[in-house]
């Protein structure tokens, strides 16, 4: 007889681990509230929730947008068998992004206020609703895998003759949200250290959301085709490793020329933590990109995979240092994250590996073969005739 | 007419008499202990700070164009026509923004509590509706701390440093600070000698955020037509290849034609 029970591997026992711990730190979150539970006071009132699963969260969600863009708007068909996996990433790390939410607000029950109570001159204002639209977008972009896993093909297709201008608005809501996560730090010009702070944060932020989208996109084909047994799709990643290249040039450049622009460069020359912190970010960035140019790296699939790494750690990097590190002088204070803090940070990443292997195993995310790519509602259409005549 | 809050620290001897009034008025708990505490909290939205000899306070400033108001997204912090910032804990989900963007760290949390608020003085704003000066200005015995309109107070200082120019640094902090604030200080040493920050923009912080917001439109509009079409060129291409074969701009038509 089968077991109903699945083998204890080490992953699943740290899985197990991992969600344990986030269990109790939710309960002590919850019962004694943030005081107890986080390291935060008045004077450093945003901490790791977020910094990292929120500012980092959308931001590694960002291969959504670039890929839908880049099949359904620019018509670069090459890149379709893994727009599925891009949109699935997204729609998980959006879900995740309002779950660290509702950890991080003082009365999470209030999650739904900016949607009846309006302040147009808040940037905070316009994250909540990119957050709730884009994350319905998501959804639309998402439901066609479960639609068809459902055999739903009637609906399937009412929902892929509105597509386009779904597509349409989630890049523009994609866009609008990544760069306005830099625009609330426009409103700290005296806390924000300088070699953070500058009124390009939010196209810089944009751009890197770019940058990491692609990076995200090469690291999870790489991890599901470990995972499943699938073939990697050697050309595609190579394309976007040299996307990715490029997106990181132009990113560095213009950080660079910013930092320049307003003489915040000499601040470098003090040996200070931001100083170390900054010169490791750019690192992080700078090196995947040297990489990515050479022809060699782009086609063995392991270095792809670890400039992926590299530039997913950059942006990273990168965020913590705004919300945190850069931060700190201008606060007065110290600030470093309890443990429960992180163990609810990493029990919401487990939560997100679960559930996107799950969907991948049950949902059709890699499609190959038969190609009913969200787009092509021909098929879908001669399906939903099939549909009705019974067969 | 707008009112404000003056206090001349050349006047305060540190009674905390202010501090004292301030927390009976909130119900907020007081004793020997919380006096020594010289930092603002959710239980001591006053606070008197000791610089050596010289003394100075701190409590929200005010402001005449608040950065708080401007960032809460659910509009709970109001500025009011008669001058104080508001704070309405019915609105507040706690995303603690306006903690964030404050440039004087004036609002606190209830860290401790399971459903916390956001506390700050609001200048006894019930007070002001009926006429009244505020607890801290009302308890103040040298008369360090007074209220009244903005701009009679702005006078008032004026006429002090000017009455007595050797016993005040010739500033009024709280007149240029980020667009103006509604507490006013006088001091006898520079601003940063007793705890305040001197490195505030002249401008309202607001208006570097609606730099960027107030293209948020332009960025719809602009993106969706160019987006859509994008989409309608690509797409044109291939229905037109299928009808008429490959698209060659600089070639000659191959066989077909000849």
């Amino acid at each position: 007889m089968k077991s109903w029970i699945p083998k204890l591997t080490f992953w699943r026992a740290v899985f197990l681990l991992v969600m344990a711990a986030g269990a109790y730190a939710t309960f002590l979150r919850f019962y004694y509230g943030l005081g107890a539970a986080t390291n935060l006071s008045d004077q450093f009132p945003w901490g790791l929730w977020i910094g990292f699963d929120v500012l980092c969260g959308v931001g590694l969600a960002a291969g959504g947008f670039t890929l839908a863009a880049t099949v359904h708007v620019f018509n670069i068909e090459k890149y379709k068998p893994i727009v599925r996996p891009a949109i699935l990433t997204a729609f998980l790390g959006y879900l995740l992004v309002v779950v660290a939410l509702l950890y991080d607000l003082g009365r999470p029950y209030r999650i739904w206020h900016p949607i009846i109570m309006w302040n147009p001159r808040s940037v905070m204002f316009e994250v909540g609703w990119c957050v709730t639209l884009y994350t319905t977008v998501l959804a639309l972009e998402f439901s066609p895998m479960l639609l068809e896993r459902f055999g739903m093909y009637k609906t399937l297709r009412l929902l892929q003759r509105m597509m386009v201008p779904i597509v349409i608005a989630g890049v523009i809501l994609s866009t609008l949200h990544q760069s306005s996560l830099g625009t609330l730090y426009l409103i700290v010009p005296t806390k924000l250290h300088p070699l953070w702070y500058s009124p390009l944060l939010p196209l810089l932020f944009f751009v890197s959301a770019v940058a990491v989208g692609l990076a995200m996109t090469i690291f999870e084909s790489w991890h599901s085709s470990k995972a499943f047994g699938r073939k990697l799709e050697t050309p595609l990643l190579m394309g976007l490793g040299r996307t990715l290249a490029v997106a990181l040039l132009f990113y560095c450049s213009l950080r660079i020329w910013d930092l320049a622009r307003r003489g915040s460069l000499g601040y470098l020359r003090h040996s200070s933590m931001e100083t170390v912190l900054f010169t490791l970010e750019m690192c992080l960035m700078i090196l995947p990109m040297l990489l990515l140019f050479r022809e060699r790296v782009r086609r063995n699939p392991a270095a792809l995979y670890g400039c992926a790494v590299l530039a997913i750690f950059g942006f990273v990097a990168n965020r913590l240092n705004v919300s945190l590190a850069g931060m700190e002088a201008g606060s007065g204070v110290r600030y470093i994250p309890k443990w429960t803090e992180i163990a609810i940070t990493l029990a919401i990443i487990a939560a997100g590996f679960a559930v996107f292997r799950f969907a991948a195993q049950y949902l059709a995310v890699f499609k190959e073969e038969e190609d009913t790519a969200s787009l092509d509602w021909r098929q879908a259409e001669s399906h939903a005739v099939m549909a009705s005549r019974g067969d | 007419m707008p009112n404000a809050i003056l206090y001349d620290s050349t006047l305060c001897v540190g009674c905390r008499q202010c501090e004292e009034a301030c927390a009976k008025k909130w119900g907020n708990p007081y004793d020997e202990k919380i006096a020594q505490e010289e930092k603002l909290s959710a239980h001591k939205l006053t606070t008197i700070q000791t610089f050596g000899e010289r003394y100075s306070r701190r409590l929200c400033m005010h402001c005449v164009d608040p950065t708080c108001a401007s960032v809460c997204p659910v509009g709970a912090l109001q500025k009011t026509a008669l001058g104080p910032v508001v704070y309405d804990e019915d609105r507040c989900m706690g995303c603690r923004y306006c903690m964030a963007a404050c440039p004087f760290q004036a609002p606190s949390y209830e860290w401790n509590s399971r459903l916390p608020r956001v506390k700050k003085c609001n200048m006894c704003e019930e007070r002001q509706r009926r006429g009244q000066p505020t607890a801290c200005a009302e308890a103040c015995p040298t008369g360090a701390t007074i209220t009244g309109e903005r701009e009679e107070l702005i006078a008032e200082a004026r006429k002090r440093i000017a009455a007595k120019p050797g016993e005040y640094y010739p500033k009024i902090y709280g007149l240029k600070e980020v667009g103006g604030t509604s507490v006013f200080y006088l001091s006898a040493v520079p601003f940063e000698q007793i705890g305040l920050k001197t490195n505030l923009p002249q401008e309202p912080l607001p208006q570097l955020t609606w730099n960027v917001l107030s293209h948020v439109p332009d960025i719809v509009t602009m993106g969706s037509v160019l987006l859509g079409g994008i989409y309608w060129l690509r797409h044109r291409k291939e229905e037109v290849e299928e009808v008429e074969g490959p698209y060659r701009p600089f070639g000659f038509p191959k066989e077909r034609e000849r």
